[in-house]
């Protein structure tokens, strides 16, 4: 690939304007209408989980939530642009992405609940657990495309981050591996603007997170995160070039995070208001809705049908996390390794011990009101 | 040093039982390992042409091809995280990093990945991957060759981490640790990859288990490593005093072998630990600690250290003041209250 391919543009790919117009591109076709119904759907039900997720830290539901409003097109195109044969990688943030590539709501945020650390079937659904140090997944990204080329399978691996992220050596270590062996996989980075509270001004001197990619020879691409039309064409394509042996792509979404980095977070100090106001109007939920009923492809039923799907998704969430666990403590010890140490044992034998007596204890009052019988 | 691969091919055909350097004994075990299991990879810097920097990966790029031993670009942390995807996706990785100070831009891989990934999808990812780090003093290396960062990797729960001490337990310890379903960190005691021994590649080593390195009644030297012929040498000079000196071969930092360990102190009633990192805060502290509260009743003395000082790790001309030698072991063992000298 010669250098001038793999600069990215000046300017975002966009296929749907804040309007909802559509935009024409030369290189990239607007998604079609099935495609666009299925990714309208996903941001409904993406923008429901995130609200009702919200709603669940508030009620103390969940400890933490990290909310993906706004980057809803990012998280949908980024489950889309993939088969059900391709893996993903994603962050903390990324449990919309999660939840689309079919792991249950309840499972994905069994992490953000507490009960323990990654809740679902990695295998089953081909989603790595979330992560949570910063860039240190891209690393596992390239291991795992590695070696499904080694074996000469057609897996594709998308691996997300934040801008935050970019600036951490595991994110250059991840792209130059990546590039040095040449192996299928896409870097997808959601550039929302902020790490916590610390702009993108402080995070790189460069025109754009994407113009890094020249840097270890594979190309860049920038589009419009908050247009999923665009999300699907540019990731799409950078998964083909991945499956046909093209090599890896960084793909920059730019978008905004619209509220604070968790509940724990005051964006106050950080944001303008103005500024979150301007971005709520290149909503990617609106636009698509008003680009898919201008086209008269989204019809008042089928807006019903899928606010109904969502509704369905945030009532089994409050069901699953309003219910109070059973966990089993021995699970503590249960999975550090394969084989259980002797310490580890002796550990657990000891909490076990502790356990019985707390159950004792609790049965205690009983006794104590009992004239006869003081034992103890 | 080069370790000739055909040479070891020859004892190979010759006998069952060959004598050969630990750096051989290393280098046999990742042939094998490679042979007998197709999803084992070599990888990290300067492991392919060159053979590693001491050697240990040595022919294997020629012999099995780059698919199966390779070259990456210079990135520790890079080298474990790709290990780390690739052992999700079915591969057995087995990384080299160069040296103990070398690994530390791995660290966070290690720890708050390869460590916890079992635990943290409830053993629904393994990580059956080795990371080899050629560890410890005693070879006149400069600043941040020869530190010995054991204490971090056994702190970090999910680990597993031994050091051979023999060519013998190197290769039938390696040929484990790639084996095992969990993570090791093998570290290779720099100062004995040249020392010779017999080797029985039908020998099988099980991780976690502590070895007798020699007999006696009177005391149980516990070491590790390098330690651990500097504690047979030790013995030798105590026996010509008229003392019986135990060793014990540590082998297995975590898990660590309690049944072992406390069956020998107890026998002997006197203990002393040895080993070449700092003190403070250390394995060999951990060690002291579980021999005191498995064996209390009876000891007889109270149970010692010899380490290294709890200061950076010593330049090449002051490596000698700083680690523990014959004689600093000789002082520790004599001031466990003997009652003829009371």
């Amino acid at each position: 690939m010669e250098h001038a391919e793999m600069l990215p543009r000046d300017t975002a790919v966009q296929l749907i304007d804040a309007d909802g117009s559509t935009v024409a591109d030369e290189t990239y076709a607007m998604p079609g209408t099935e495609m666009l119904l299925a990714a309208y759907r996903g941001l409904v039900d993406g923008r429901r989980i995130n609200d009702q997720a919200g709603a669940l830290v508030r009620q103390g539901r969940l400890a933490v939530y990290p909310s993906s409003h706004g980057q809803e097109a990012c998280q949908i195109g980024a489950a889309l642009a993939i088969s059900t044969e391709d893996w993903l990688f994603p962050t903390y943030r990324d449990s919309v992405a999660v939840i689309a590539r079919g792991v249950a709501p309840a499972e994905a945020m069994v992490l953000l609940k507490g009960d323990w650390h990654s809740g679902y079937d990695v295998r089953a659904h081909r989603v790595a657990p979330q992560a949570t140090p910063l860039a240190t997944q891209l690393l596992h990204a390239v291991g795992f495309a590695y070696a499904a080329k080694q074996r000469g399978e057609h897996t594709v691996v998308i691996a997300l981050c934040g801008d935050g992220a970019t600036s951490e050596g595991d994110f250059h270590e991840a792209m130059n591996f990546a590039a040095v062996f040449h192996v299928p996989v896409v870097f997808f980075v959601q550039n929302n603007e902020f790490a916590i509270s610390v702009p993108l001004s402080r995070q790189t001197a460069a025109p754009s997170l994407a113009h890094k990619a020249i840097g270890y020879g594979m190309p860049g691409r920038r589009v419009d995160g908050n247009d999923v039309a665009a999300v699907l064409a540019v990731l799409g394509e950078a998964v083909d070039r991945a499956r046909s042996g093209g090599g890896p792509t960084l793909v920059e979404a730019h978008t905004y995070r619209m509220q604070a980095h968790t509940n724990a977070d005051d964006d106050t100090r950080y944001r303008e208001r103005d500024e979150v106001r301007a971005w709520a109007a290149r909503d990617p939920l609106t636009r698509l809705r008003t680009h898919l009923t201008g086209v008269g492809a989204l019809t008042a039923e089928l807006e019903a049908e899928y606010a109904a799907g969502a509704e369905r998704i945030a009532a089994a969430m409050r069901e699953a996390l309003n219910a109070d666990s059973d966990l089993d403590p021995e699970d503590l010890f249960r999975f550090v390794t394969e084989t259980r140490s002797p310490q580890l044992e002796e550990q657990w034998q000891m909490l076990r011990g502790e356990i019985e007596r707390t159950r004792t204890a609790d049965a205690a009052p009983t006794a104590q009101a009992t004239p006869i019988g003081g034992s103890r | 040093m080069t370790i000739a691969h055909e040479d070891i091919r020859i004892d190979e055909r010759s006998s069952d039982v060959s004598t050969m350097s630990m750096a051989a004994a290393l280098n046999l075990a990742l042939a094998d390992a490679i042979q007998a299991d197709p999803e084992v990879v070599i990888f990290g810097e300067d492991v392919g042409a060159l053979g590693g920097v001491f050697r240990i990966t040595d022919g294997l790029t020629a012999r099995f091809g780059e698919d199966r031993c390779f070259d990456t670009p210079l990135a520790e942390s890079g080298i474990v995280g790709t290990a780390v995807g690739m052992a999700m996706n079915g591969m057995r990785p087995v990384v080299e990093l160069q040296f103990d100070a070398f690994a530390l831009p791995a660290f966070e891989q290690i720890v708050s990945h390869v460590a916890k990934l079992g635990n943290r999808t409830r053993g629904g990812v393994r990580m059956p991957l080795v990371i080899r780090i050629p560890f410890g003093g005693g070879i006149g290396g400069v600043e941040h060759h020869c530190d010995s960062s054991e204490a971090y990797y056994a702190h970090t729960p999910g680990l597993t981490v031994v050091s051979p001490s023999t060519p013998q337990d190197a290769y039938s310890m390696l040929r484990a640790a790639i084996a095992s379903p969990d993570p090791v960190i093998f570290l290779e005691p720099k100062k004995l990859y040249w020392t010779k021994g017999d080797v029985d590649t039908s020998v099988t080593a099980e991780i976690g288990t502590a070895r007798i390195a020699r007999d006696g009644t009177d005391v149980t030297l516990l070491a590790y490593g390098a330690a651990v012929p500097l504690a047979l040498e030790t013995a030798e000079v105590a026996a010509s005093e008229g003392r019986s000196v135990q060793v014990v071969d540590i082998r297995s930092l975590s898990p660590f072998d309690d049944d072992t360990v406390t069956a020998a102190v107890r026998a002997t009633g006197r203990a002393v630990v040895i080993a070449e990192a700092p003190g403070y805060a250390s394995v060999a502290s951990e060690i002291q600690a579980r021999v005191f509260e498995r064996c209390f009743e009876y000891l007889e003395a109270p149970v010692r250290r010899v380490t290294g000082f709890d200061t950076p790790f010593a330049p090449p001309k002051l490596e000698h003041w700083y680690l523990p030698d014959v004689d600093r072991i000789l002082d520790a063992i004599d001031s466990l209250h003997w009652e003829d000298e009371a």
